[in-house]
């Protein structure tokens, strides 16, 4: 791949298109300044690796332990179904690709290659393009990433998770916290600017005061990015036995607050802006490929259990599908091999569930749901009418927990921590809305913007 | 209220207090089928009478009622407290008639109800007649079995009212019990003969001695009267027979007389109507007359009449002193009133006294489970009432729980009886709320008293509770309470009569051991958890009896409750002044335990007037997002806020908080035990 050998070249080149709102929220460009958008035509992609060398004790994710190397089986896999569903949608432009997983970082760095290769032969993969793959901070994965960088990833996430041996030993990790700090300076060298961590909070046995000293210590080798997840006990997983159990405690429900409030904070000061409910990023280095799912855009999933939406070629061609494929990966295999495609679940979104998307992504950003963005989706009623009449959601303006102004609808600081809480309401006074206007015609049931 | 204390039962699950919240669904079946089921059973166990009868019994289609002279008839009746043993020496008379095969299988026989048989209580009367040969002559001995209960003391009346005299049996290990006693005046102020049985002689822990000194010295029966007898085993129970027909005196009735007869009791049978059970003081009764009901003044024709043998067995005629059952095209209970007099249309006679009407004094809520199953809880509830005409239906609605009503119990146990008949019968779930009792206001208002046609009005639902200003007094019902435990309890006894407003009346040791006290309580006192507490602090010895007692004048308020300012109505409570705090403080902890976080403050308070005396704060939460919703997230995630969302629109709104219906399910239901 020659398209893009420097990392920092494409950065320069993306940089450009952004600029910064008034109030410090790194926004995109408004969209309505370069003409109409074409989302119709354009998605992002998510390309899933479903292999792990080990299993994490809290991770509930699609990934399989392999029992033999079948990265060449799997690659050429992975380009035919990206094939088969960049031709359904009927997309031009990939905006940005994402190889998630699994373990992505396992996957050899050809296979990344061909699948972007894949991508670029049938629709414009513009060179800008935000590539980001997720590596664990292995001294394994570390020395593939050169090589990564050359196949044309321009952006990785690390998941660092802990900066304590300890804890990452027992969440299940299988790399150290030197590994890590290792992986990110490397990562950071690579592509400067570009380079994301994953932090997981409320692990068992953390304190306030420990978590404060950790996330310090992470700001002062960790790139523009960081994501922070408060650790979500999954059925299923052996973290979730353990606590059951009472042999594992994990922090109680305020102090888990406690220590999301206070990671905002300590990030805020140090520059970081929050953009999105678990994401912060200096100077404007928030990830693209994921915005692009808090705007409700399209987004077209390939790999075991990857997920879509997007509007498939068909007689009306007007519907956004959610898509799912076939998850357990020797299935997807065969079924890809046999049927030139894994999808096994396809259901047609109507107009107020895609909307109810649009609404539960949207608020998740800091920036909320734009009257302009909202139009896309809702070209008839507006936030105003949507929601300006419910008396709960004139109870959490008025609280300050919901700010709904010319600019938009969004939560406060403060909201932003309960919006789980707020969702419901406003999801309640939108079906209010929408379905009357559904069922008497005033508005007719197409779901996806043109 | 008294279900028996002895500590056997403390440790049977089918005593517990009944779960008045049952989550589970069943399929309702119809009332035929369940009807059907029910004879079938019956007609099974009953397989071929005549090929087993005894020579004591006359040939079934050859009974020739005639041949009883009144001098040859005993009515009489069981009483006991639970558990002594009245089904079991029921189920050796019936053998030992030949009215019943004799075979291992016969337990509480008598008691038909899958409810009387779970808890070993009798809730229906029951009739048996019986034919016994006694010194060469063919007796026919009556046996009306009577519930267990001083809750249904009104049904025990019924059948007392038919008899002559009692079967009075006492435990030989236990003793006297509460409800030994309630029994006793019951039988000794209807003047009957009283013959006093100590039961289960057989226990290595009996000590007959001992009971027949306390019967002396509480009834005031010489020992000598006492039989000892093994139910279980029959031993003596030949004894208790001879003792039927040369202790209790004959019904005075004479066949010459006009025709005149009392409804003691009616069931409602789904083909053939009202089904009547009736005692004849008078003259006689065939197939085809013509007959009266005294209370309506309406006629009906005799279809079908006979004995209950304990199932029905048709004869041709009913004679002077004898009980049976009468079918005459009535089409409902209310037509069969029980006390009611009937007689020939061509010979009026005059009325026989009848029975008060059964008071309700327990009330509680019923609501179906989910609005859906109204229809089919109303028409379970239609039909149960059809065959207990004491309970008392009034349509209620809740905000909190939708469309129900309020229904009147004579009792605790009656309404636990009620609502497990309910949910065994007719496959019903309901939530049953808390019990309240009804209270009295005296009205000084001269424009209420207008408006309500009297001064003193009864108050059921405390959305009807007058004002102070308006009111003179208010008044809330007593009871008499009987307990009867071992000496070593009674300091705790008295500790816990005195902190439920309780006065005494009495106390009396029966034996050196054991002794009974009286007390006068507000029924409102005992009507949630005495009883248990009761149980508990005396391990089990302790009994517990209660009757009406009245009302009194009571220091009674309304109390609210609040969620940040706003008072829930269908909270609202009528407390006695000294008890509103605790009750308050409970019903705030209730509500703070079973409302959810939200994301602001929750001040839960009870008040009386603009006064709050108790309060529970519920804490925001502060943070409440997933952490992670990218692309694969969505679906499921959307999922689970949609599900909040419809879960949203089901709870209700009070001011700014949003109360499951479980919240108010846990304040008003009764505890679970």
């Amino acid at each position: 791949m020659i398209r893009r050998t420097v990392c920092a070249a494409g950065r320069a080149l993306s940089a450009s298109r952004r600029c910064f709102s008034g109030e410090g929220v790194p926004v995109d460009v408004p969209e309505g300044a370069a003409g109409p958008p074409h989302i119709a035509k354009e998605a992002s992609l998510y390309v899933h690796w479903p292999y792990c060398l080990k299993r994490c004790s809290y991770c509930n994710f699609n990934k399989y332990i392999p029992k033999e190397s079948n990265d060449h089986i799997m690659t050429t896999c992975l380009q035919r179904e990206t094939e088969t569903l960049l031709q359904l949608s009927q997309v031009s432009r990939i905006t940005s690709v994402f190889f998630g997983g699994g373990t992505p970082s396992l996957a050899p760095p050809s296979t990344i290659a061909a699948v972007l290769k894949i991508i670029s032969k049938h629709v414009n993969l513009p060179d800008d393009a935000e590539v980001t793959l997720e590596v664990n901070p292995t001294p394994a994965g570390m020395s593939k990433l050169k090589d990564y960088c050359r196949a044309g990833v321009s952006r990785f996430s690390i998941g660092v998770q802990s900066l304590q041996d300890e804890d990452l030993k027992n969440l299940g990790r299988d790399h150290s916290s030197h590994d890590a700090l290792q992986t990110i300076e490397e990562a950071r060298r690579l592509c400067p600017g570009r380079v994301s961590v994953d932090i997981i909070f409320g692990r068992p046995r953390q304190t306030v005061e420990s978590w404060e000293r950790e996330l310090s210590e992470l700001l002062r080798v960790c790139d523009d990015h960081v994501s922070l997840y408060q650790l979500t006990l999954e059925r299923g997983t052996q973290l979730f036995k353990q606590v059951q159990s009472g042999r594992v405690t994990v922090p109680a429900e305020d102090v888990m607050a406690q220590m999301y409030q206070h990671a905002r904070e300590t990030l805020q000061q140090h520059g970081f802006l929050q953009y999105e409910v678990s994401n912060f990023a200096k100077h404007n280095s928030v990830s693209h490929h994921n915005m692009s799912y808090w705007k409700g855009r399209q987004y077209i999933g390939v790999g075991p259990g990857a997920h879509g939406r997007f509007v498939p070629l068909g007689e009306d061609g007007v519907l956004r599908e959610a898509r799912t494929q076939t998850l357990e990966p020797d299935v997807w295999i065969y079924e890809v091999q046999k049927r030139g495609h894994g999808t096994r679940r396809r259901i047609q979104l109507g107009y107020l569930e895609l909307l109810e998307e649009v609404l539960v992504m949207g608020m998740r950003m800091t920036r909320g749901i734009y009257h302009k963005h909202w139009e896309l989706f809702s070209p008839h009623v507006g936030l105003h009418e949507a929601f300006g009449a419910s008396v709960e959601v004139q109870d959490l303006l008025q609280s300050g927990k919901l700010i709904l102004d010319d600019r938009g609808l969004r939560c406060s600081w403060e909201g932003l921590a309960l919006l789980d809480s707020i969702l419901p309401a406003l999801l309640v006074e939108l079906e209010r809305q929408i379905l009357p206007r559904l069922s008497d015609g005033r508005i007719t049931k197409t779901s996806n913007p043109h | 209220m008294s279900f028996s204390l002895a500590r056997r039962c403390c440790e049977t699950p089918l005593l517990k207090r009944v779960v008045q919240f049952k989550t589970c669904r069943r399929k309702i079946e119809s009332y035929n089928v369940t009807y059907t089921v029910f004879r079938h059973r019956w007609m099974k166990r009953l397989p071929v009478l005549s090929s087993s009868r005894m020579s004591t019994q006359p040939d079934k289609e050859t009974v020739d009622l005639s041949k009883f002279p009144v001098d040859r008839i005993r009515n009489f009746c069981i009483i006991a407290h639970i558990d002594h043993g009245k089904s079991t020496l029921a189920d050796r008379l019936l053998e030992m008639t030949g009215a019943i095969v004799k075979t291992e299988k016969n337990k509480q026989v008598l008691d038909k109800l899958q409810v009387e048989r779970e808890r070993g209580i009798t809730v229906k009367a029951q009739t048996a007649s019986l034919f016994y040969s006694h010194q060469g002559q063919q007796y026919l001995l009556n046996l009306i079995d009577t519930p267990g209960h001083v809750d249904f003391s009104y049904e025990v009346s019924r059948s007392l009212s038919a008899c002559q005299g009692v079967l009075l049996i006492v435990d030989a290990n236990q003793g006297i019990q509460a409800q030994t006693v309630a029994n006793f005046y019951l039988a000794f102020e209807a003047q009957l003969a009283i013959i006093p049985v100590i039961n289960k002689i057989d226990l290595k822990n009996a000590d007959p001695e001992r009971v027949e000194s306390q019967i002396e010295k509480v009834f005031d029966i010489p020992q000598e009267e006492c039989i000892r007898i093994s139910a279980k085993h029959g031993t003596n129970v030949e004894q208790v027979l001879q003792a039927v027909v040369n202790r209790i005196p004959p019904p005075v009735a004479s066949t010459n007389d006009p025709f005149k007869a009392l409804v003691f009791d009616s069931n409602f049978d789904h083909y053939r109507g009202v089904v009547a059970n009736i005692a004849v003081f008078g003259g006689r009764i065939k197939k085809g007359d013509k007959i009266v009901s005294a209370h309506l003044n309406k006629t009906y024709e005799v279809n079908e009449l006979g004995l209950l043998r304990p199932d029905e067995h048709p004869t041709q005629k009913l004679f002077a002193g004898q009980v049976g059952y009468i079918i005459a095209g009535m089409k409902d209970v209310k037509e069969a009133q029980i006390g009611d007099t009937l007689y020939l249309k061509e010979q009026p006679v005059e009325a026989l006294p009848g029975f008060k009407p059964a008071k309700a004094m327990v009330f509680a809520g019923m609501y179906p489970m989910d609005q859906s199953e109204y229809p089919s809880l109303r028409s379970a509830i239609e039909r149960l009432t059809l065959n207990d005409s004491s309970v008392t239906v009034q349509r209620d609605s809740s905000l909190a729980l939708g469309a129900g009503w309020r229904l009147g119990f004579l009792g605790l146990l009656h309404m636990e009886v009620f609502n497990q008949r309910l949910e065994q019968e007719y496959n019903a779930s309901v939530i049953v709320t808390a019990p309240t009792v009804p209270c009295k206001a005296v009205l000084s208002s001269a424009k209420l008293i207008k408006q309500h046609g009297s001064e003193e009005i009864t108050i059921v639902n405390p959305a009807q509770f007058p004002d102070r200003s308006v009111v003179s007094e208010y008044l809330e019902p007593m009871v008499l309470g009987t307990i009867l435990a071992p000496d070593t309890f009674i300091g705790k006894i008295m500790s816990l009569c005195s902190s439920r407003r309780a006065v005494q009346k009495n106390l009396v040791y029966i034996d050196d051991q054991r002794v009974m006290m009286k007390y006068l309580f507000p029924l409102n006192e005992i009507v949630v958890d005495f009883y248990d507490l009761l149980k508990s602090l005396s391990s089990g010895y302790a009994s517990f009896d209660y009757e009406n007692a009245g009302f009194q004048t009571a220091d009674l308020i309304k109390m609210d409750i609040l969620l940040n300012g706003r008072p829930v109505e269908e909270l609202t409570t009528i407390v006695h002044r000294d008890r509103a705090y605790s009750t308050g403080k409970a019903m705030c902890e209730r509500l703070k335990d079973s409302i959810p976080r939200q994301m602001f403050e929750i001040a839960v308070q009870a008040a009386i007037g603009n006064k709050v005396i108790a309060r529970e704060t519920i804490k925001a939460y502060r943070k409440d997002v997933l952490a992670k919703c990218y692309g694969g997230d969505i679906t499921r995630k959307l999922k689970l806020l949609k599900k909040q969302a419809e879960g949203k629109k089901k709870m209700r709104r009070i001011g700014n908080v949003d109360v499951p219906k479980d919240a108010f399910i846990s304040v008003l239901k009764r505890k679970d035990k």
